[in-house]
């Protein structure tokens, strides 16, 4: 079965996720996975959900009229997704243009596969973390060249195993 | 402290190698009943719980409720776990409770019953663990740290009911897990 793509952003306030999440429940839509936070002020919702028509679920949003949002159909995901070795890369430093792209382009040229990404600028300071699923064997390597990215930049990076410990 | 001076060939019964139960499931979020650690079926469970660990790849602590079991007996081997420091081998804990909990750290952790996903989760580095034995019912005190510390510690969150997902460290503290042992 499709699934729907929904991404909805407003500007925060109290009850905008019940809202939301009310409607989408109000017309059978079933939300399987979403990430929802705060970017500055706007909340923002990408959320994938089976169920409804991309239609009912346009009209189900529509009342909430302080939030800009999207439907859209989409494939699911195929089993097996590419997996990978789990790394975290941190970067931090002062803010300039370009650092998201320059870093996340190293990460992709190695094959890399982002799978979260985080950024904050708070005051002059700017902050990325990323999740990123790497081939086999092409983690020392990818920091060395991170390494490099991060001094024409400016900024400080950090590329580290996200060990987990399975009990 | 090496060795708890216990082995699981002292239970004297065959372990039975049996499914591990995995979320949702209504028996991993109830809370465990006390045992009687000498009753015969609970020195069944304690078997069935090394067997089970013993053929689960990577499986380093098992507790009753992941074989569907709502009581507080759990198995633990961190033995060959890389960052295990000190370690009392294989054993069996029933009824055990955490009595200290020092060196408090973040580490992501992943658990057989939850089989997709891992999180952040603070785990005392350093525990000092009161239980009875199974079989003999003899009280031990459990002082270990670093791995053993958080496999205790996540053993016994099993035997409250409770998963590492009611200890993620925040909303974006849990992970897919695609890399499978």
């Amino acid at each position: 079965m499709d699934e729907l793509a929904i991404t909805v952003i407003g500007p925060d306030r109290t009850g905008i996720v019940a809202d939301v999440a009310e409607a989408l429940s109000g017309v059978g839509a079933n939300l399987s996975d979403s990430t929802m936070t705060r970017l500055r002020g706007h909340f923002a919702m990408t959320l994938i959900c089976s169920g409804p028509t991309g239609e009912a679920v346009r009209k189900a949003l529509a009342p909430i009229t302080d939030v800009l949002s999207t439907v859209r159909t989409v494939r699911p995901e195929s089993d097996g997704a590419a997996g990978g070795e789990p790394y975290l890369v941190s970067v931090h430093g002062a803010d300039r243009l370009g650092i998201v792209a320059a870093v996340t382009r190293v990460v992709a040229a190695a094959g890399g596969n982002i799978t979260d990404l985080t950024t904050r600028l708070t005051g002059p300071l700017y902050v990325l973390i990323a999740e990123v699923d790497l081939p086999p064997a092409v983690a020392a390597d990818l920091g060395v060249r991170l390494a490099a990215a991060a001094d024409e930049l400016g900024v400080d990076v950090t590329l580290r195993r996200a060990e987990s410990e399975i009990l | 402290m090496t060795g708890l001076d216990w082995k699981p060939e002292n239970l004297g019964v065959d372990g039975r190698v049996l499914s591990v139960v995995t979320a949702p499931a209504g028996v991993l979020s109830a809370v465990g009943a006390e045992v009687d650690p000498t009753d015969p079926e609970i020195v069944q469970l304690a078997a069935d719980l090394v067997a089970t660990m013993r053929v689960s790849p990577g499986c380093v602590g098992l507790a009753a409720p992941q074989i569907g079991v709502g009581a507080q007996v759990f198995s633990v081997d961190v033995t060959q776990h890389p960052k295990t420091a000190t370690t009392h081998g294989t054993f069996v804990l029933c009824n055990a409770k955490v009595v200290e909990a020092s060196r408090w750290r973040p580490g992501r952790e992943g658990c057989m019953s939850v089989p997709d996903l891992t999180g952040d989760v603070k785990r005392a580095g350093r525990v000092v663990v009161e239980a009875v034995l199974p079989g003999t019912g003899e009280p031990v005190t459990v002082i270990t740290d670093a791995f053993e510390a958080r496999a205790l510690q996540h053993e016994i969150d099993h035997c409250a009911g409770k998963l590492f997902l009611d200890r993620v460290a925040g909303a974006h503290a849990i992970y897919q897990r695609r890399v499978y042992l």
